[in-house]
Formats: structure tokens, C-alpha cells, sequence
């Protein structure tokens, strides 16, 4: 679909505060409560507002570790990818899922509740994937920014 | 750190699924009356669990056609601060991630762009020109799968 100038201006105001409601956004964007919600409704319709998530703190679930894992596949194994990836997805402590261009193949991201839960979980999780012939990890000190505001 | 029960997990993780659920639609996913799950929810907000909503776009019907990752190498620890660089960093719009690590970079970035040539108008004139920025790893993410 073509987003117009306006749809754009009602993206950024929901983008900053994703529970707005209808007549909060009518009022920052000048627009008619009516005319608002046949916007937002045909850009749902469309697919371009694909949902809406809610963002958790997972230290205050008690997840106080997080790790970036990005991985190196064998690629010699034809389906390496493919079972990689179904086997990773298994694993309740992985969050994050990403095939990538680059140096290395897949980065994911694991949640323990602490060092030892994390090591038990790589020992006996990670480490049984198939096809992984190297493994780097990044561990998590701070997150500075965290958004999914794009520059519209 | 706030006490969660099985309840409030069952709760976070409706909410997970779609971030678009009030209240009523929570409670009848985990068995709940719609002013039970309105006072958990509550309650998981306003003890830091829950931190907000958002919308989530559609990046490519928006015309952003390219994720990437970053790993980011400072050169010189010490003469510049730490602060001068995440400050500069979090000032680009097209930067959406940045995490201070510890392993073989010192940050992570996701950069947002519309195509590879946007990526590297926003890698040379802004990544590169950072205040302390060093060694820079690009992966450019072809898909995601969770």
C-alpha cells in the first residue's frame, strides 16, 4: 500500500507511545477521531502496523544473565541450517533467532537466571546443536538504547 | 525483585504472543475474570515487569529493507568516555540497539537502513566518525527466525 505523508506523521506519534488512544492520536496529529481511525485501520488491514508487543524487563522476571551467542555452521553439511535452527528453537532459553551475512552464520540470544544456569544451559543445550563448528559469545553488561522506532 | 507466579507468568506470556490483548482477552487466555487480570496486569506494570507497549511496523512496507548487526570495537579506552560514545551512538535515528558487552566488542549496534547503499552512507558518516570507534564488524541479517 503507499504510505502518505500523513500516515507517516500517525506512525511516529505511535511509534513514541504505543498506547495511545484513538482520540489522544486524532489530537496530536490534527486529524478527526474519524479520519484517525480509518487510517490506523487500513494500516493494520495492510499489514504495514503489523501488532503491537509489550516490552518486558526480563532481570525483573528474574532472567538476570542474557548472552548474544553468534554461531559458526559447518556448511559442508547440506541441511546444516535448516537443523541448526529447528533443533535451536527448542530450547526455551533462547530467544532470539537471526540467519545472518557476514562473518559469522547465527546469532541468537540466551536468558539464564544466573552464571550457573547459564553454563548448564550451554554445556548441555547449546553445545548439542548439530553442525556448530564454532561458537563466539558476548555477554550483556547494559543496554544503552532499545527501540523500534524507525526514522520515518 | 517482584514476586511472579505462575499466574502472572501465564499472563506475561499471552501478553508475548500479542501485545494487543486487553484485559478481558488475558484473563479468558488464562483463565482468568477480565477485573483479575486487569489488576495483575496492573500490577505488572507498575512493578517494572511490564514496561510499555508498542507497535510493531512492517519495516520493508516502510521502506527499510536492511537490518544489520554491528559488533563495535573501541580504540582508544580511556581517552574517550565511554559516555561520548554511547551518547553520539543513541543520537543516530537509524540505530534501534545498543548494548555495552563483554567478549570480543564492546558494543553491539542494530542499524536500520533502507538499502546497502543507505547502510553505508549511515556506516561511513556516522558509525566510522564516532568519537573512539575502532575495529567495526558488519552482518547483515537475511532473516529472522523467532
Amino acid at each position: 500500500m503507499h504510505v502518505d505523508g500523513i500516515d507517516r506523521r500517525l506512525l511516529r506519534h505511535l511509534q513514541e507511545d504505543g498506547g495511545l488512544t484513538m482520540a489522544e492520536l486524532a489530537a496530536r496529529t490534527g486529524l478527526s477521531s474519524g479520519a484517525c481511525w480509518r487510517r490506523v485501520e487500513k494500516l493494520e488491514a495492510t499489514g504495514v502496523i503489523e501488532g503491537r508487543e509489550v516490552v518486558i524487563d526480563h532481570r525483573a522476571m528474574g532472567y538476570a544473565v542474557e548472552v548474544f551467542l553468534r554461531i559458526t555452521l559447518d556448511k559442508t553439511q547440506g541441511n546444516a541450517f535448516d537443523s541448526f535452527i529447528a533443533a535451536a528453537r527448542d530450547i526455551p532459553e533462547v530467544g532470539g533467532i537471526q540467519t545472518l551475512l557476514g562473518r559469522v552464520d547465527i546469532r541468537m540470544d540466551v536468558r539464564a537466571r544466573d552464571l550457573g544456569h547459564y553454563q548448564e544451559i550451554y554445556k548441555e543445550r547449546i553445545l548439542a546443536l548439530p553442525h556448530i563448528s564454532d561458537v563466539e559469545a558476548l555477554m550483556l553488561i547494559s543496554e544503552v538504547k532499545n527501540t523500534e522506532v524507525l526514522p520515518i | 525483585m517482584m514476586e511472579l507466579d505462575e499466574k502472572d507468568r501465564a499472563i506475561i506470556s499471552a501478553l508475548q504472543q500479542d501485545g494487543g490483548l486487553n484485559a478481558g482477552a488475558v484473563g479468558k487466555a488464562v483463565g482468568m475474570t477480565q477485573p483479575a487480570a486487569w489488576r495483575r496486569i496492573k500490577r505488572l506494570e507498575e512493578g517494572g515487569v511490564v514496561l510499555g507497549r508498542r507497535v510493531r511496523l512492517n519495516k520493508a512496507a516502510l521502506g527499510f529493507d536492511v537490518v544489520v548487526y554491528l559488533g563495535v570495537k573501541l580504540a582508544a579506552k580511556g581517552r574517550v568516555s565511554l559516555e561520548d560514545f554511547e551518547r553520539a551512538v543513541c543520537a543516530i535515528p537509524e540505530v534501534q540497539l545498543v548494548q555495552h558487552v563483554l567478549g570480543i566488542y564492546d558494543y553491539r549496534l542494530k542499524v536500520v537502513a533502507q538499502d546497502l547503499s543507505d547502510f553505508e552512507r549511515i556506516l561511513r558518516r556516522r558509525i566510522m566518525t564516532l568519537p573512539g570507534v575502532g575495529d567495526v564488524e558488519s552482518n547483515v541479517m537475511l532473516s529472522e527466525v523467532r
